[in-house]
This record gives structure tokens, C-alpha cells and sequence, in this order.
């Protein structure tokens, strides 16, 4: 009787133990506990003449709060502009109508991200609606261009 | 010299039918014993023996080299992460090694190792020394009696490890980078948490954990079940279950990581 017994205890911790770890990876780990408990998520439109390195699935902030993510992105043949596809958390509804959204980089070799800025408006974006004021990324290439030009011509008005 | 050729040619066409013909009775072997695994349920006891035998006497060495396979992971990563500055990345590089490959891919060979050879030798004793035969004399079945129980422990076990390794292994990276190097104890756990997914990533190291699981138990019975009676053949046999689990493990990683994270 107390061998099977603590046989059977050793089991039982071990099962226990295993649970425990998937338990801890699910929550420690992975983003779980981050994104909302639960809630769903609505769906907020913006175009964007350059998204720059923006990918799906990254991240969607709001004065430097995570709020959501970029679901997809997809490019308009009529208009000639990125269409970004933003999964807000339910939790964090009703932002302002003349809300705009940039795309910017965390760091200065970061992942892009992109972030909404509430304007002052009564009315608030509904699910599906589009967000009119955006601004494009900003391309490392282009600034260095633009910088090695504007130097090139400070230099011949010597 | 025809004849030397057609020595030759008689001795691939022979390995290459020895090979298909024992992986002809390992699938049939498999099927035997999963036509054994409901009678299980009635004797739970000789499942949770094995599970004592496989898993928890499995569980020292899958908690110190998770340990130390993740210290090393943060003291290396730290070491290329903080040329970049980006050394509060270290959670996510660690976690993600960890759960996508290390964690099962490592946990498969230890298992392999230390329960799998175990498993073979027992069983190719008790096959040398007739005790299956015995078995079969008293009517009882040694694959339902003896196999399955082992092959369902094994079954259980390796997921379970596999989770316990990489959470370790986290927790050691972690106790290197945040407690020796100085990484911001926020950043570390906070970066790791929003790039680690727990469908993309934690459920798709599960799913290969429990896939390494079935191919090293079954490896490791069938080679038991299969040897050649005699202490040379254990011997053999033994060797033949660790070689043979790391390279379907190494192998399969490769075929799983393929399906499961080649389109990113």
C-alpha cells in the first residue's frame, strides 16, 4: 500500500508540475494576458500613402498604450494607397471621429507600429469606419536623401 | 567479377527489403497496440507505474538542463543582443527558442536517452529471457499487458516535460539576463509577452512535443519488442532506439518547423 501510494503522489506531482509549466508558458509567456480577457475586438479602417515596413500583426497604440493590432493590409488599385486594417480591443471604444493614425518605428531599427491620436470631436468611429487623417511612415532611405541633397545644395550656395 | 556486381546488387535489394519489411510490422506493431490502449482503462495502476518509471524519473535531468540550456541561451544572446542595444529583446530570443524548438527538440533526445533506451532494454530482457513468451503461454497478451501501458506513459510524459523544460528554461534565461546581466526586468517580460502567441507559438511547440513523444516511445518499444533475443541484441537494440529517436526527431523537427512556421 505505501509504495503504490507514493508512487501515485510522485505521478500526481508530476502531471501537476507539467499543467503548471503549460499553465505558466500560456500566461507568463505569451501574449494571453496581454491582449484583452476575452473581449472581442472591432475593426477600424485607415489608408496610408507609405506604410513602410508596417506588417500584419503589429501593434496598434494609443498615447503609448497597446489597444490593438494590424489584422491586414492591403493595397487599393483605385486609389493608389495602403489599406491597413486595425483590430481595436473592445475596451477601448469610442475614440473621437477626427482620430488619426501614423506609423512609427519603436526605436530607430524597430519594429513599425501604428499609433492613434484622438482629436476632439463629439462623434466617435463606429466598427468599420475609416480613419481620415493619417500619416505615412517615415523611410530611413528617403530622410537620408533628402539630407544628402538639401547638404549638397548648402554646400554650392557657398 | 559479374558475380561480385551481382553480390552487390543482391545485398542493396536485400537491406532495402529488411528495411520496408520492418517498418512493415513497426506500423502493425503500432496498430497492435493501439487496439491495446482502451483495455487501459481498466488498469490504470500498470499506466501509472510507467508514468513514475518514464516521466517522473525523467524529470531531473529535463529540470536541469532546462535550467542551463536557458542561462546559456540569455548569456549568449545577450552578448550579440547588446551590440545592437537591444538587449531588452533577450525575453523574447530566449522564450521563442525555447518553445518553438529547444523545449522539444532537446526534451525529445533527453527522453529519448533516458526513458526510451530504458524502455528497449526492459523490454528486450524480458524478451531474452522469456518472459513474454511466458506471457503468451498463460493467455495474456504481452502487447497489451506490457507495451501499451508503456507506450500510452510515454505518450503523456513528453508533452508534459517538454512544457516543464521550456518554462524553466524561460525562468533560467531569465535569472541570467534580469538578476547577472542588468536587462530591465519589464522590458524582458513584458517584450516577451507580446511577441510570443500562444496559438502560433506555445500551441505549435505543444503539437511537436506530443508528436516527438509518439515517435520516440514507439521507436523505443518496437526496437524492445523487436530485438534479437540475446545480450548482444539488447545491446544492439538499445543503441538502435537513441540513434534512430534522434534522427526521426531532428528530422521531423525540420518537416514540422517547415509546415508550421515556413510561410512567415
Amino acid at each position: 500500500m505505501d509504495r503504490t501510494r507514493v508512487l501515485e503522489i510522485w505521478v500526481g506531482l508530476f502531471v501537476a508540475l507539467g499543467l503548471a509549466a503549460l499553465f505558466m508558458l500560456a500566461m507568463q509567456v505569451s501574449n494571453l494576458s496581454t491582449l484583452g480577457q476575452g473581449n472581442g475586438t472591432y475593426t477600424l479602417e485607415a489608408r496610408f500613402d507609405n506604410i513602410g515596413g508596417l506588417k500584419v500583426r503589429a501593434p496598434v497604440s494609443v498615447a503609448g498604450v497597446r489597444v490593438g493590432r494590424v489584422t491586414g493590409i492591403e493595397y487599393d488599385i483605385s486609389t493608389f494607397e495602403a489599406v491597413v486594417e486595425l483590430a481595436v480591443d473592445e475596451d477601448y471604444a469610442e475614440f473621437p471621429r477626427d482620430t488619426s493614425a501614423q506609423i512609427f518605428t519603436a526605436g530607430l531599427l524597430g519594429e513599425q507600429y501604428v499609433a492613434l491620436e484622438p482629436g476632439g470631436a463629439m462623434e466617435v468611429l463606429e466598427p468599420g469606419d475609416e480613419i481620415r487623417l493619417t500619416q505615412s511612415a517615415l523611410v530611413l532611405e528617403q530622410i537620408i536623401g533628402q539630407f544628402l541633397y538639401s547638404q549638397a545644395s548648402g554646400d554650392k550656395e557657398k | 567479377m559479374f558475380t561480385g556486381l551481382l553480390d552487390t546488387l543482391q545485398r542493396l535489394g536485400r537491406a532495402w527489403l529488411d528495411f520496408f519489411n520492418r517498418l512493415g510490422r513497426g506500423n502493425l506493431f503500432l496498430l497492435h497496440v493501439l487496439a491495446g490502449l482502451p483495455g487501459l482503462l481498466l488498469r490504470v495502476r500498470l499506466l501509472v507505474q510507467q508514468i513514475y518509471s518514464v516521466g517522473v524519473l525523467s524529470l531531473l535531468i529535463i529540470l536541469v538542463s532546462g535550467l542551463f540550456v536557458g542561462m546559456v541561451l540569455g548569456l549568449q544572446g545577450y552578448r550579440t543582443l547588446v551590440d545592437y542595444g537591444a538587449e531588452e529583446s533577450l525575453g523574447v530570443m530566449v522564450a521563442l527558442s525555447l518553445v518553438r524548438e529547444l523545449g522539444p527538440v532537446v526534451t525529445a533526445l533527453l527522453f529519448a536517452g533516458r526513458a526510451g533506451s530504458a524502455l528497449t532494454a526492459e523490454i528486450g530482457l524480458m524478451k531474452a529471457t522469456e518472459q513474454l513468451s511466458g506471457m503468451e503461454m498463460m493467455a495474456v497478451d504481452p502487447v497489451k499487458r506490457v507495451i501499451a501501458p508503456r507506450f500510452l506513459a510515454g505518450f503523456i510524459s513528453m508533452p508534459l516535460l517538454a512544457a516543464i523544460f521550456s518554462a524553466v528554461g524561460v525562468y533560467g534565461g531569465s535569472l541570467v539576463g534580469v538578476n547577472l546581466l542588468g536587462v530591465d526586468e519589464g522590458a524582458f517580460w513584458s517584450q516577451m509577452q507580446s511577441a510570443v502567441e500562444l496559438e502560433k507559438d506555445i500551441y505549435n511547440g505543444v503539437v511537436k512535443s506530443i508528436v516527438f513523444g509518439f515517435v520516440v516511445t514507439w521507436i523505443a518499444v518496437f526496437e524492445g519488442y523487436d530485438t534479437v533475443p540475446t545480450s548482444e541484441g539488447v545491446s544492439r537494440a538499445t543503441t538502435r532506439t537513441v540513434v534512430h529517436s534522434a534522427l526521426a526527431v531532428l528530422g521531423l523537427d525540420f518537416v514540422l518547423t517547415a509546415l508550421m512556421f515556413g510561410e512567415v
